[in-house]
């Protein structure tokens, strides 16, 4: 069994973001890979584990990716492939799926699984298309799997609940909490990673895709309407004080 | 010519509120671009939302006749429609039916996608997305260049505003092709009475509610405003509540127009899924905790003597 984990490199949570005109400041920014995205690795290992075959870990940007790629390799993936793009626009969903349905199809992969969104697009798009791009099956906000053989069986996350769905491989899988809990790498996988040889594929390798998106520019968030400590004498003071506030103020109920 | 398609919505055999605010959005474009407005609706019986559509400045609907959603036909079928229609901008719901079907559909017909836009105006003949970038500490604008452009939009996003379009209706019967991925059961017991990711009020606790018995505290409050229940990562991590209720990085993502956070820090994880609430109330013992950075109004007290307080005034000027 093939299986292609998507791990995207994505500044951690805390990282203070520093806005330039067409990109961030990447200047002190800690990268980490996008939490989603370390589900999708953990499932990926677990179906390695019962079914045999290997983990592919794929990730696509500049030369830093490359530390992720090894944290995938700590956690016990069999190879890994950078997509090396250094002009990398991370929301151009269109274009990385392109890239990755096409390495895909050159590996015959049999389950692509990724996160159902990176934290710094929250775009929920890429493994879709990419599945949609070979014509197969997928099965999003995943938060269990079982596969036997080449029939698929899993649990999705859906508004107001859950469904059970069925399909066969191959298919495209999007990861959501609750599928798993991720493995810590060891030392001793870490120190072993650092020798593990990293496969670099181009866009040109990768069919050339264009890209369908421009980029207009970035800008700080929005100013935030100030806000204020209410004072009151007791619990029933709070409250009259906030319907007053958000029914004559903020006019929000 | 620069028409707009918008693909609506419906929960229940009811329309949701996020097809009106995507119809009033490609209201706006299409007026900038000189088109029409298109609305397309799936399902049985929905030709009878083509006034509340119209309503809000659809210029014609399409109906498509089908049975329960499934990603894969439903992206066949709104293929389909932008085939047949033509339209060069698209707009879908960014809602999980949203994001299952629309990553098929930019494929299938070629598209630039931008997905969870808040923004959307129109610059030199192009629809100018802008979407929360970065856990929204920042906001990215972004053209498509492709000849169709879709969008997903975030609910509450934008205004619903009334404006009279013809809202003539048409059926139509595009090919649904065959699904992959069969639907054997579903369970929709375990979540919200109002759907978190769409709701304009939501009511949240934290490690500050103590213990899953004292929901009810929360739901008082949710039941009297018609809003949803949500939770921080620390109660859904303590098995308090589903995970589904969950907002914040690894839960959902809201931006309803007031947000009622009880007992709860402020992570920044949590802020990163809340932080575009547009009013935001903070009740919470601790006055230093970082939710009251982002807090509208900050009430520094204990959420047992005050969410019930708050309950009992709205109930009385709400009726």
């Amino acid at each position: 069994m093939k299986i292609i984990v998507l791990v995207k490199q994505v500044p951690d949570t805390e990282t203070n973001i520093k806005v330039g005109d067409k990109s961030i400041n990447e200047a002190g920014i800690k990268w980490i890979i996008s939490p989603y995205d370390e589900f999708a690795i953990e499932e990926g290992l677990r179906l390695r584990e019962k079914n045999g075959g290997e983990v592919i870990a794929v990730s696509l940007g500049p030369d830093r990716v490359q530390e992720s790629l090894r944290q995938a390799y700590a956690m016990g993936a069999d190879r890994a492939v950078q997509i090396k793009v250094d002009n990398y626009v991370p929301f151009d969903t269109v274009l990385t799926a392109e890239l990755i349905a096409n390495f895909a199809k050159a590996e015959n992969a049999d389950i692509i699984i990724g996160g159902r969104q990176s934290i710094d697009s929250d775009s929920s798009q890429v493994v879709i298309q990419v599945a949609e791009g070979l014509g197969i099956a997928h099965i999003s906000f995943a938060v269990s799997l079982e596969i036997s053989g080449t029939s698929v069986k899993a649990t999705k996350e859906v508004e107001g609940g859950t469904q059970v769905v069925e399909t066969s491989l191959p298919v495209a899988i999007t990861a959501q909490k609750g599928l798993n809990e991720p493995r810590y790498p060891n030392l001793k996988g870490l120190m072993a990673a650092k020798k593990k040889p990293i496969e670099t594929k181009t866009p040109a390798d990768l069919g050339n895709p264009a890209s369908k998106i421009e980029v207009v520019g970035l800008e700080p968030p929005p100013p935030r309407i100030p806000g204020r400590k209410l004072e009151a004498a007791d619990a029933k003071g709070y409250a009259e004080q906030l319907v007053k506030a958000l029914r004559e103020e903020a006019k929000v109920i | 010519m620069s028409n707009v398609l918008i693909v609506g919505e419906l929960k229940n055999g009811e329309l949701k509120k996020i097809s009106k605010e995507i119809t009033s959005a490609g209201r706006k474009i299409a007026d900038a671009l000189g088109g029409k407005v298109t609305a397309l609706l799936i399902g049985s019986g929905v030709e009878k939302f083509a006034g509340d559509l119209g309503a809000v400045g659809a210029d014609s609907i399409v109906t498509v006749n089908a049975g329960d959603f499934n990603a894969e036909t439903w992206a066949n079928l709104v293929a389909g429609v932008i085939q047949d229609k033509k339209p060069s901008v698209v707009l879908v719901p960014h809602t999980s039916q949203g994001k299952d079907y629309s990553p098929r559909v930019a494929v299938k017909v070629g598209a630039g996608i931008v997905a969870d836009a808040v923004g959307l105006s129109v610059d030199g003949g192009k629809v100018v997305a802008k979407k929360p970038i970065y856990s929204g500490k920042a906001y990215g604008n972004f053209k498509i260049t492709s000849d169709v452009a879709i969008f997903t939009v975030r609910p509450n996003s934008q205004e619903v505003v009334q404006k009279a379009g013809a809202g003539a209706t048409e059926a139509a019967s595009p090919s649904a092709g065959d699904a992959k991925v069969k639907i054997v059961s579903s369970d929709l017991s375990g979540g919200n009475k109002v759907q978190l990711a769409e709701a304009s009020i939501i009511v949240s606790g934290g490690r500050g509610i103590k213990g899953p018995e004292n929901w009810p505290v929360l739901q008082g409050l949710a039941d009297v405003l018609g809003a949803a229940l949500g939770a921080s990562r620390a109660a859904v991590d303590a098995g308090w509540i589903s995970h589904s209720h969950q907002v914040g990085q690894t839960g959902k993502t809201v931006s309803p127009n007031c947000y009622i956070a009880c007992g709860i820090s402020g992570a920044i994880q949590h802020l990163a899924g809340m932080g575009s609430s547009k009013y935001i109330v903070a009740i919470n013992k601790d006055g230093d905790a970082p939710i009251f950075k982002v807090a509208t109004y900050g009430v520094v007290g204990d959420l047992f003597e005050v969410v019930p307080a708050l309950t009992d005034e709205f109930k009385k000027v709400l009726g």
